[in-house]
């Protein structure tokens, strides 16, 4: 395919949001030669997102916000390069646009009103590259996994032929498998294309094998209000220089060692989160708290069945295994929330609310709190209150503590959590990792024996995930039992996890 | 390597500690295979004729079908203007029982119109029976059935017409034959995808309440608070979707091309004049033997 790769140039170049008071980037300088492949870096909130929307055209006018200095691809105002760059989003779901798999990758092309029969060559050549090309262009994007729903996004954006490819953290909401699918298409397509490609990931390993250059962001002195390029180079050069600011900024930098969460290691026993009033000691490490007889599991037609697996306190579980298995399902299950399709969940007789009421499922949604707590993994779904301080005490007032005490207890958790400055802010105004740390924080209020966790470091950066693992470690070594669903072998293995593999029986 | 050592020795620790008691511990869970999703291809009508013709022409047959037989109340048009859809829709490829079959919702509503008609209309000729609100007069019968039949009459075609008209597809047309606003139909067409996820933000949704403690009580009060959540949820994917879109050059004034095409053929032509002959003929039927009944005149 032929591409003719985009020069662009930031000089001076900042923009405000109507909204806020501070520019969010001030006096940006850089330019990226035809053809270059930039990894952009930088803290959350430091101004990546509003950098690719710059660079992509689609900040908006003058009502949206300010901009100063200039911003050019080919010379061209990049509000006005409409077409010359395309931008692949984090978000798998809300990239596809069309039902059919043809016609969403044609839709850029009719916008750039591309004539007719070069649409439908551009968008085979596309699909090609990315590896989608055996695929029937009238299949449904309905069903396609992660991976092949952001290479679509991909090739959706290449049929448009842009000279600057833009990729806003593309593999971030994505499985393993689909990490390589995604990395595998880019690799492809930018040695086929010789496109210019900055790309923003917190997982720099993943990337490393195909950027020349590292450009970081972030504000040049402490307490600045306003965010700029604070180191700019050869992605090694950068990396020794400024390898610390980037790892407590967020960045997973090649080379530094996971940190050790095992049961009794030292770093564990040095935190102290939950409100978990049993320890260890006090229960008996060998009854399980939670167990399956049986267990058929699904949403109307059982996924998985005939499941025998016990649940112990002070024990974390990783439900493992490939995409759409059924884990999630699985862990709803277990948490009482969707009724076994056969076999039983039983909790420990002591922790029943009656001796003759040891199934979750059958329990009222008052009585499993202290009991079950379930984290999901969007952590907006949870989200039931106007203010984070509320949010958080919904659990301890639902189980019938005053207001004053539902308080007390949600204070402490959000200063544990490192989130009281947040306390009379909205929930959806949060950042992701902030998010993520409040519905835990909500969820550890009301104080569960067993927590259930949905892939609790799912697009995390490096310090919320450090932030989770720690978390988890302090949960489990006071007693508490942790399952969660995850496909992240790091976390896995920080916390020196017990693994329960899901896997595909053979075709009855 | 050491770790997977140390993770296999503690699980076979575990799995002797445990094998003491009765139950086998496995951990591994062995699911169903996820099916390898061969999609049968949709249908765009259950008729082959229908399937040929633009999907803006099904709507606008639709119309000319139903439109002359709202000025028509009586047993003779209505009744063989359905027996004329019928026996075209068996020519057309679709059976009678399958019809039925496929708009049965249609046949509930004539039915309810029968019983009303049936009950609380207008007196025309002896009353046979009253009590308070019902009157039940010679004319009844024949004016509540006459009634049904029209309902389902109109109704009938305009449903076996829209089975498996394609969204995408209906775009398209209105964009090229009827010319209207790009902007507007496909950003419609693409909010429509929102609802697949909605849904899922929806069970989510509630089963979170449930894990919060805010599950019992008042049901009403429980979706209003759902319903906030959803709301919410459903700008912020709009505002992603848009995003999206911006970024592929959708939503600026320059010209667009289309990668499908959308016109009328000769089928459509020869559909339009079919759908208009239909209630014609009932009317002219209706009218030779006396028996037309203007619906907006007087008993």
């Amino acid at each position: 395919m032929q591409v003719q790769p985009a020069a662009v140039e930031a000089n001076g170049w900042g923009w405000r949001h109507a909204t806020r008071k501070d520019f969010a980037l001030r006096a940006v300088d850089f330019t990226i030669q035809p053809g270059e492949r930039v990894l952009l870096l930088g803290a959350s909130g430091a101004g990546k997102s509003t950098m690719m929307a710059g660079l992509a055209g689609v900040l908006g006018g003058d009502e949206e916000g300010e901009q100063e200095g200039s911003l050019t691809i080919d010379g061209v105002d990049a509000r006005e390069a409409r077409g010359r760059v395309g931008l692949v989003l984090q978000d798998p779901d809300s990239q596809i646009i069309l039902e059919r798999l043809g016609d969403d990758a044609a839709f850029g092309c009719e916008n750039l009103n591309v004539p007719r029969e070069e649409i439908w060559q551009r968008v085979r050549e596309s699909l090609n590259l990315v590896g989608l090309g055996d695929l029937d262009l009238n299949r449904s994007t309905r069903h396609l996994s992660g991976g092949q729903r952001q290479r679509l996004a991909l090739a959706g954006v290449l049929a448009m032929k842009p000279g600057l490819l833009l990729l806003d953290e593309p593999t971030a909401n994505l499985d393993p498998e689909g990490v390589v699918e995604v990395h595998d298409a880019v690799k492809k397509v930018v040695e086929s294309t010789g496109q210019t490609m900055v790309v923003v990931e917190h997982h720099i390993d993943v990337w490393l094998d195909m950027v020349d250059r590292v450009i970081v962001l972030g504000r040049p002195e402490p307490g600045d209000p306003s965010g700029a390029v604070i180191a700019d180079g050869k992605p090694d050069e950068v990396f020794a220089a400024m390898g610390d600011v980037l790892a407590s900024g967020g960045a997973w930098v090649p080379g530094r060692t996971i940190p050790d969460y095992r049961p009794g290691s030292a770093a564990a026993k040095a935190v102290n989160v939950t409100n978990v009033s049993a320890t260890a000691d006090e229960l008996n490490e060998h009854m399980p708290v939670l167990s399956c007889r049986n267990l058929s599991f699904g949403r109307g037609s059982a996924l998985g069945a005939g499941v025998n697996l016990d649940f112990y306190p002070g024990e974390v579980t990783a439900l493992m295994g490939p995409n759409g298995a059924g884990k999630s399902t699985f862990a709803l299950t277990l948490a009482g929330l969707l009724p076994p399709v056969d076999g039983q969940v039983l909790i420990a007789e002591n922790l029943a609310p009656r001796a003759d009421r040891r199934e979750p499922i059958m329990w009222k949604s008052r009585e499993l709190l202290g009991r079950i707590g379930m984290v999901f993994q969007e952590p907006e779904h949870q989200f039931a209150a106007n203010f984070v301080r509320d949010e958080v005490s919904v659990g301890p007032k639902s189980m019938g503590k005053t207001q004053e005490e539902a308080y007390a207890i949600a204070d402490s958790m959000l200063e544990r959590m490192n989130l009281t400055r947040f306390a009379q802010a909205n929930p959806y105004t949060l950042s992701g990792g902030e998010k993520r740390r409040l519905s835990v924080a909500s969820m550890l209020a009301a104080a569960p024996q067993v927590l259930v966790m949905d892939e609790p470091t799912f697009g995390q950066d490096f310090t919320t995930w450090t932030e989770m693992v720690k978390l988890i470690a302090a949960i489990r070594d006071q007693g508490s039992c942790v399952i969660m669903v995850t496909h992240d072998e790091a976390l896995v293995n920080a916390l020196d996890a017990r693994r329960v593999m899901f896997q595909e029986g053979s075709r009855a | 390597m050491s770790d997977s050592v140390q993770i296999a020795m503690r699980h076979n620790e575990r799995a002797i500690e445990v094998s003491e008691d009765a139950n086998g511990i496995a951990d591994t869970v062995t699911v169903s295979p996820q099916d390898t999703r061969v999609e049968p291809v949709k249908l765009a009508s259950p008729s082959w004729f229908v399937a040929r013709i633009n999907p803006v022409s099904r709507i606008i047959g639709a119309l000319l079908l139903c439109i002359p037989m709202f000025f028509s109340l009586d047993l003779v048009s209505s009744s063989s203007a359905l027996v004329i859809e019928f026996i075209l829709l068996w020519i057309g490829g679709v059976a009678p029982w399958t019809v039925c079959r496929k708009t049965w919702p249609v046949w509930i509503a004539a039915l309810g119109s029968f019983i009303s008609v049936f009950l609380y209309a207008r007196v025309s000729g002896e009353i046979v029976w009253s009590a308070g609100w019902i009157v039940i007069s010679e004319g009844s019968f024949p004016l509540a059935l006459a009634t049904a039949i029209r309902v389902a009459a109109i109704a009938v075609p305009g449903v076996i017409l829209a089975l498996g008209l394609d969204p995408t597809d209906l775009a398209d047309g209105l964009v090229e034959i009827l010319h209207f606003s790009p902007r507007f139909v496909y950003g419609g067409l693409a909010g429509l995808r929102m609802f697949t996820l909605l849904q899922d933000d929806w069970r989510a949704l509630g089963l979170s309440q449930r894990s919060r403690g805010l599950g019992d009580g008042n049901a009403i009060m429980r979706a209003l608070s759902q319903a906030f959540g959803l709301l919410v949820l459903s700008i912020r994917r709009a505002t992603k979707l848009a995003t999206a879109m911006e970024a592929r050059g959708f939503g600026s004034d320059a010209p667009r091309s289309q990668a499908r095409v959308s016109s009328l053929h000769a089928i459509d032509w020869i559909f339009y004049a079919i759908c208009l002959a239909i209630p014609f003929a009932a009317l002219a039927l209706a009218v030779a033997t006396g028996n037309w009944h203007f619906a907006f005149q007087g008993a």
